[in-house]
């Protein structure tokens, strides 16, 4: 994927040899590295994947009508989510992304792909991404600026659960 | 009034930095248009017909002295000399350009105020009432929940994206002023047994499907408020429709889930936070409310025989007594509303920066250095003493600030409409003001007694018609201008929508129209009722033939 940012040890980096591939058509045959809607990754993982015995090598889109909840018997053997904003304006991603993180425990890769702009990564890394492929027509050095966001928070968030006056 | 701390001033001023980043690189193309616009709204910033309208926000409606006069201020250097103050309790500029939105931004942090969520699809200015604090009917003061509440929902990153627009607002009096039963969220705040507590109201709303708020609780903990406001706008959030803007609100969702299965789903998410972080602590709201005490109130007496002669003198000032001045909780104490509804001189709402800069003055030489915004529209001084009435009064005379009207028909809540709205598809301000102006005798109105009438220009109502007793909205046939009236309408405790009367006027027949409608009142009332108290027993059928059929006997 290009245009990735990705937080790591350290900061935010820009990722130039990102393997993943997002597929949302119905192409065939599957790269190995593929980010599949919902069903599709159902229908394509095999049965010890499945049961939850075995990783699966590719990662899973969750679109704005999906229910983070039904990841829920897959968490373990998953290394990749990631969350569709078909509009930077719609906001059922934020919501999903704390529900991943602070409810179902993700702790693997959690990734906004989609209309991802500049100014919405601060609210989107505070909502538990940790990865952001920005809008391919974007420059991802520029929209590393966006990541920062405002020191101040009042509420809490999937990175910092406690709200301000539990900080002060 | 709330006192910014270190976090507050360095949230503002990072925001104001922020901002001007986004204005730049709009204006150097760097964003587009639809790419900056849900920027400039979570900045107060429209895009009007004939100009930029910067929204500030005053929460709940509480300014001090400074304040008012660095709105002044901006009003003088950057806009055309006026302000307009929304039912929303918060002022708008309407002649601005871009450029300078981030230098008027920084002169508003210097003031401790700022334009944050003022609009767009997020939660917006936290709202009570205007007599918060100073209310005699008042069970406690709202305002501590309120500002933990705007803290909680400033640039809360999850609940920045919602389907649409998001407006809560709370209550603490016998009497409901803050029209909590037509918000998304309204709380109405009561104590039982010391305990503070909650009674939740969800789903009311006006504009193109108005709906009256449904119960969602009526009993929850202070404590809970964060975690409880979080659990509903998450299930809005994730269920809210988004392909529709007309059906985006909250009230559809709760409509279409009905208020049991909505509860539910509540209370399903409730039960995985509410025992989290989210939970407020006591430190937290005495420290929030700390900045809210007043220092102590000087002991006057209730009696006052000066003020007694000035009654039976002059019966203007009296007559201004009756109606702009409203009972304080301390005795000899007054809250004084300033009517910003002179008729002609001024469309509802608006206030020049002169004004603005004298009202400063009189709050801090009568009052308590301290201004408030009612949701009517008016300025309201709290506590002035009652032997300084007089002189205020003669003060605001002046001014262009006492005219009695306050609750009275002339007291219109209007929308800016077609002259400044793009959404608009009919006048607001000259349709109220030739009803002002066809009212404009004082003993006729002081007759007609407590009567609420309101104007929207467009479906939005945000002139709230549906809740005036009468209510006028604006509509657009044919490529013209016409008015359909609603009757019955009433916010507070009891609120109730209005019912359309019959076919809509034309412009001009309006102020005719609203007489032959008092007549009927006047004709139909018995004893002491007011308008509502009179359509409500009598109906509708009444006003329909007193308007129509003299409509008919005229052509």
């Amino acid at each position: 994927m290009i245009n990735l940012i990705r937080l790591l040890e350290g900061g935010a980096r820009i990722i130039e040899d990102d393997p993943w591939q997002l597929l949302c058509d119905d192409k065939t045959p599957v790269p190995s590295k593929a980010i599949l809607p919902l069903q599709r990754w159902k229908h394509s993982q095999s049965e010890a994947v499945l049961q939850g015995h075995e990783t699966s090598s590719q990662g899973v889109l969750l679109q704005p009508d999906d229910e983070p909840e039904a990841l829920l018997d897959w968490l373990p053997v998953l290394t990749l989510i990631a969350i569709d904003f078909p509009s930077f304006r719609d906001g059922r991603g934020y919501s999903q992304a704390y529900l991943l993180r602070s409810r179902l425990g993700w702790q693997g890769e959690l990734r906004a792909v989609g209309d991802v702009l500049r100014d919405q990564l601060a609210h989107m890394r505070q909502c538990g991404f940790d990865s952001f492929a920005v809008r391919e027509d974007k420059s991802a050095a520029d929209a590393l600026k966006g990541l920062q966001g405002l020191s101040v928070f009042y509420g809490r968030s999937a990175i910092e659960p406690r709200p301000l006056f539990r900080r002060r | 009034m709330y006192h910014y701390d270190d976090y507050d001033r360095a949230l503002v001023r990072e925001r104001v930095a922020q901002f001007r980043d986004q204005v730049e690189r709009r204006l150097s193309g760097e964003l587009t248009e639809e790419e900056f616009l849900p920027l400039r709204l979570q900045n107060g910033l429209y895009l009007q017909r004939h100009a930029y309208m910067l929204r500030v926000a005053i929460p709940y409606g509480t300014l001090s002295a400074d304040q008012l006069r660095a709105l002044a201020h901006v009003a003088s250097v950057f806009d055309r000399g006026y302000g307009h103050f929304t039912t929303r309790q918060n002022i708008q500029f309407n002649w601005i350009e871009l450029e300078q939105v981030p230098d008027i931004l920084e002169w508003l942090a210097e003031h401790d105020m700022h334009a944050i969520q003022t609009s767009g699809n997020c939660v917006r200015n936290i709202t009570t009432e205007a007599f918060a604090g100073v209310a005699a009917d008042e069970w406690l003061d709202p305002r501590p929940l309120a500002e933990i509440l705007r803290q909680w929902s400033t640039v809360n990153p999850e609940f920045l994206f919602l389907p649409r627009k998001f407006k809560i607002a709370l209550n603490a009096s016998a009497e409901d002023r803050a029209a909590i039963q037509v918000h998304d969220i309204g709380l109405d705040v009561y104590r039982q047994q010391e305990e503070l507590k909650l009674r939740v109201m969800v789903g009311g709303g006006l504009g193109r499907t108005p709906i009256i708020a449904k119960q969602l609780r009526d009993d929850l903990s202070w404590v809970d408020v964060l975690s409880y406001v979080e659990a509903i706008l998450r299930v809005y959030n994730r269920h809210g429709q988004r392909d529709n803007k007309y059906k985006a609100r909250i009230k559809i969702l709760v409509k279409a889930l009905g208020i049991d299965a909505f509860a539910e789903e509540v209370n399903r998410e409730w039960e995985q936070i509410k025992d989290g972080p989210a939970r407020l602590t006591l430190a937290e709201y005495e420290r929030v409310a700390a900045s809210f005490q007043r220092s102590a109130y000087a002991p006057l007496s209730s009696v006052d025989l000066e003020h007694g002669a000035r009654l039976s003198q002059e019966p203007e000032f009296a007559r201004w007594v009756e109606r702009n001045v409203m009972a304080h909780k301390v005795p000899g104490y007054s809250n004084v509303v300033l009517s910003t509804k002179p008729g002609l001189a001024a469309p509802p709402g608006d206030v020049t920066a002169e004004q603005m800069r004298l009202v400063a003055d009189w709050a801090e030489r009568y009052g308590c250095g301290e201004i408030r915004v009612a949701h009517e529209q008016n300025l309201v001084l709290p506590d002035v003493p009652r032997r300084q009435l007089y002189a205020l009064w003669r003060e605001a005379l002046e001014a262009g600030l006492a005219t009695a009207n306050v609750g009275l028909l002339t007291d219109v809540i209007a929308c800016p409409g077609g002259d400044f709205c793009s959404l608009a598809n009919a006048r607001s301000i000259p349709v109220a003001q030739a009803i002002q102006a066809r009212f404009e005798q004082l003993d006729y109105l002081h007759d007609l007694g407590s009567l609420s009438l309101n104007i929207s220009g467009c479906m939005n109502a945000c002139g709230h018609h549906h809740i005036g007793n009468i209510g006028i909205l604006g509509v657009d046939k044919n490529g013209s201008e016409w008015y359909q009236l609603t009757l019955g309408g009433s916010q507070g405790q009891q609120a109730a929508l209005g019912k359309v009367i019959g076919p809509a006027f034309a412009a001009e027949e309006v102020p005719e129209v609203i007489e032959r409608i008092a007549s009927v009142y006047l004709q139909l009332r018995r004893g002491d009722e007011t308008f509502l108290d009179t359509y409500n027993r009598a109906g509708l059928e009444p006003f329909r033939v007193g308007v129509y059929q003299a409509e008919g006997a005229a052509t």
